[in-house]
């Protein structure tokens, strides 16, 4: 973070990169990431393959992704299509990371809204469910691993569950009293350094 | 009120929710799209979500195949752009706006405060999808079977261990 261009969006190097090019890389992004390990397949592509980003503006890009609402996946997209050719890049990227899915997903709708009764159709997505359950809790304890050493955020964690699956206080409420108490709670204070990382 | 304004709206209101991702806004869009709209059934949803599961990109197009559900091809293309459009608005100003509160201290307090919010939210997530998923031992044995795959086994595509979830449904329910 101490590098002082890092301020201004700096093109890569080699000139301007083409739209179709920024296309076709989200286009294969977009058709070969599953089950939420999309930024491993984002800085594969991105940082190591075409060398569009460096370490730190990846890191970057993804902090302001992860703290927005929105999926990763697609706010990286526009982020780094917008740094690499504006709002046109942008847009084009978006496209290229949800064309993919968005055709197989509705190709897999419309033959499910016709076969919903099927009790073939209906014991495999029985299957899916569950297996979806299993993966969506390995994602989060992946992620949630750090903050568990914290007494604070393993507090946040526990009063947010609380709120949404117990109380099932809406989630606008909970974000507009959470957030801002979280943040509160661990504002800047005057004469200390200020901890990026949970320990 | 025209069912696809419904869809624009509902799907608007989850895109600038969606804060950590789409498994955060999980229990509020069963609650808008099951209790409220009465666009799915329980199942239904169970189903469309699993469905998401097993295709590549963002994990979230699922929304389309409710979109499709309320109004056919408009609406799914309305659930696409309402969920992800404002979403994706909100980032292109703020990653433009990011980069001039470089070393301020509160973006760190920001992303420090929110982390843990966004595990929860997502723990959430989980836990409503569970809610309707699992259903007796089969089910149990599959949410842990993938789960422990997930989370020890590092080179695994997790695709491969939901269609697997399918596959063992299939066999032992069909």
């Amino acid at each position: 973070m101490s590098d002082p261009a890092a301020a201004t969006p700096a093109p890569p190097p080699g000139g301007p990169v083409g739209l179709g090019e920024i296309f076709l890389t989200f286009l294969v992004i977009g058709a070969t990431s599953f089950g939420g390990g999309v930024v491993a397949y984002l800085r594969n592509a991105l940082v190591l393959q075409k060398g569009w980003l460096d370490e730190e503006r990846f890191l970057s890009a993804l902090e302001i992704a992860q703290a927005l609402p929105g999926l990763n996946a697609t706010n990286m997209a526009i982020i780094v299509g917008d740094r690499l050719r504006g709002i046109l890049g942008a847009i084009i990227a978006f496209l290229g990371i949800t064309l993919p899915g968005a055709t197989l997903i509705m190709v897999l709708g419309v033959a499910y809204a016709a076969n919903a009764d099927n009790p073939y159709v209906n014991a495999a997505l029985v299957g899916v469910g569950a297996a979806a359950v299993g993966m969506l809790a390995a994602v989060t304890l992946q992620i949630g691993r750090k903050q568990l050493g914290s007494l604070i955020d393993v507090a946040i964690i526990l009063v947010t569950v609380g709120l949404v699956s117990f109380l099932h206080v809406s989630l606008v409420w909970v974000i507009l009293t959470v957030g801002p108490a979280a943040v509160l709670i661990y504002r800047p204070r005057k004469g200390e350094a200020v901890e990026g990382e949970p320990t | 009120m025209n069912e696809n304004l419904s869809v624009l709206g509902v799907f608007s209101l989850l895109s600038i929710l969606a804060v950590g991702g789409g498994a955060a806004v999980l229990p509020e869009t069963k609650a808008l799209v099951i209790d409220s709209h009465h666009w799915l059934t329980e199942d239904q949803f169970r189903d469309i979500y699993g469905l998401g599961q097993v295709v590549p990109g963002p994990n979230m197009l699922m929304v389309m195949v409710i979109g499709y559900h309320v109004t056919g091809f408009l609406g799914a293309l309305l659930a696409y752009l309402g969920f992800f459009l404002p979403a994706g608005a909100i980032s292109l100003g703020a990653s433009r706006l990011w980069d001039h509160f470089e070393g301020s201290p509160w973006r760190a307090a920001l992303q420090r405060g929110m982390a843990p919010l966004v595990v929860g939210l997502m723990a959430a997530g989980a836990i409503s999808i569970a809610r309707t998923a699992i259903e007796g031992t089969m089910t149990v044995a599959i949410a842990i079977a993938v789960f422990l795959g997930v989370y020890f086994v590092k080179r695994v595509n997790p695709a491969l261990l939901v269609l697997a979830g399918g596959l063992v449904g299939l066999v032992a329910l069909g």
